[in-house]
């Protein structure tokens, strides 16, 4: 089965299936720059037991390929693969995978970077934390997907 | 008319729901559907200066028409990654 470039699925992640799918298409390029995101056993101060994702799915879909969009415009010369994972999701196991592909490391590093940024700012996917003694769901972000500050925040960050 | 509301994370939660049919009166705005719902829902009304709305599964105005069937969302502030 072909894998998309987006994805939003209640499925353990697989980067190497997404690194093959981004780079496949891309024989000769010289990078490939990848983000693994982790569910992380701390957060404020609490002890975190896991956390349960929930994701507005088409809209989340819809989001991530916007985000796809705005990096072919900024770094032509990339291509792209985020995939999200949603429902529980142990201490220690991956909730987002990022793959950039490009001629060179540059563009392959900032890519993967505006990814994960612009993913918090407007993607709709929310933690619900579960730790010792409670639970609390995190909010982030508004998600606006024309506030272009945000917009140009993520790009300074990719680009540092 | 009919609508029909999602809610997500926190909102579902004060909610007890996290999909609710709604009649409002036409011509409606996505404003139109909030208000009916904190009406119902006061505790909702925390999140009118935070969330995000949607109109069929694509970000929206507070200000965009609703009409039959559509499917309105609201959004309390995003935290994946």
């Amino acid at each position: 089965m072909p894998v998309p470039l987006v994805a939003v699925t209640p499925s353990a992640l697989d980067l190497p299936g997404l690194i093959q799918e981004v780079a496949g298409a891309r024989a000769g390029d010289g990078a490939i720059a990848s983000f693994v995101g982790l569910v992380r056993d701390h957060n404020q101060g609490r002890r975190v037991s896991f956390l349960d994702y929930e994701a507005y799915e088409p809209l989340a879909i819809r989001a991530l390929g916007r985000i796809l969009d705005e990096i072919r415009d900024a770094w032509p010369d990339t291509r792209v693969g985020v995939h999200h994972r949603t429902g529980r999701i142990e201490i220690g196991e991956a909730s987002v995978i990022i793959a950039a592909t490009s001629p060179h490391r540059a563009n392959a590093f900032a890519a993967c970077r505006y990814a994960i940024e612009r993913v918090k700012q407007i993607v709709p996917i929310w933690k619900h934390e579960h730790f010792e003694g409670g639970d609390v769901w995190l909010e982030g972000a508004t998600a606006d997907p024309d506030d272009e500050s945000a917009r140009q925040s993520a790009y300074r960050i990719a680009c540092a | 008319m009919r609508v029909t509301v999602r809610l997500f994370a926190r909102l579902r939660d004060l909610a007890g729901a996290g999909e609710l049919v709604r009649d409002v009166e036409g011509p409606a705005t996505v404003q139109t559907v909030w208000k009916a719902l904190v009406a119902d829902m006061p505790a909702l009304g925390e999140y009118e200066r935070t969330m995000s709305v949607a109109v069929n599964a694509d970000y929206a105005r507070m200000s965009a028409t609703v009409r039959e069937g559509d499917e309105v969302a609201f959004l309390p502030p995003v935290s994946g990654g």
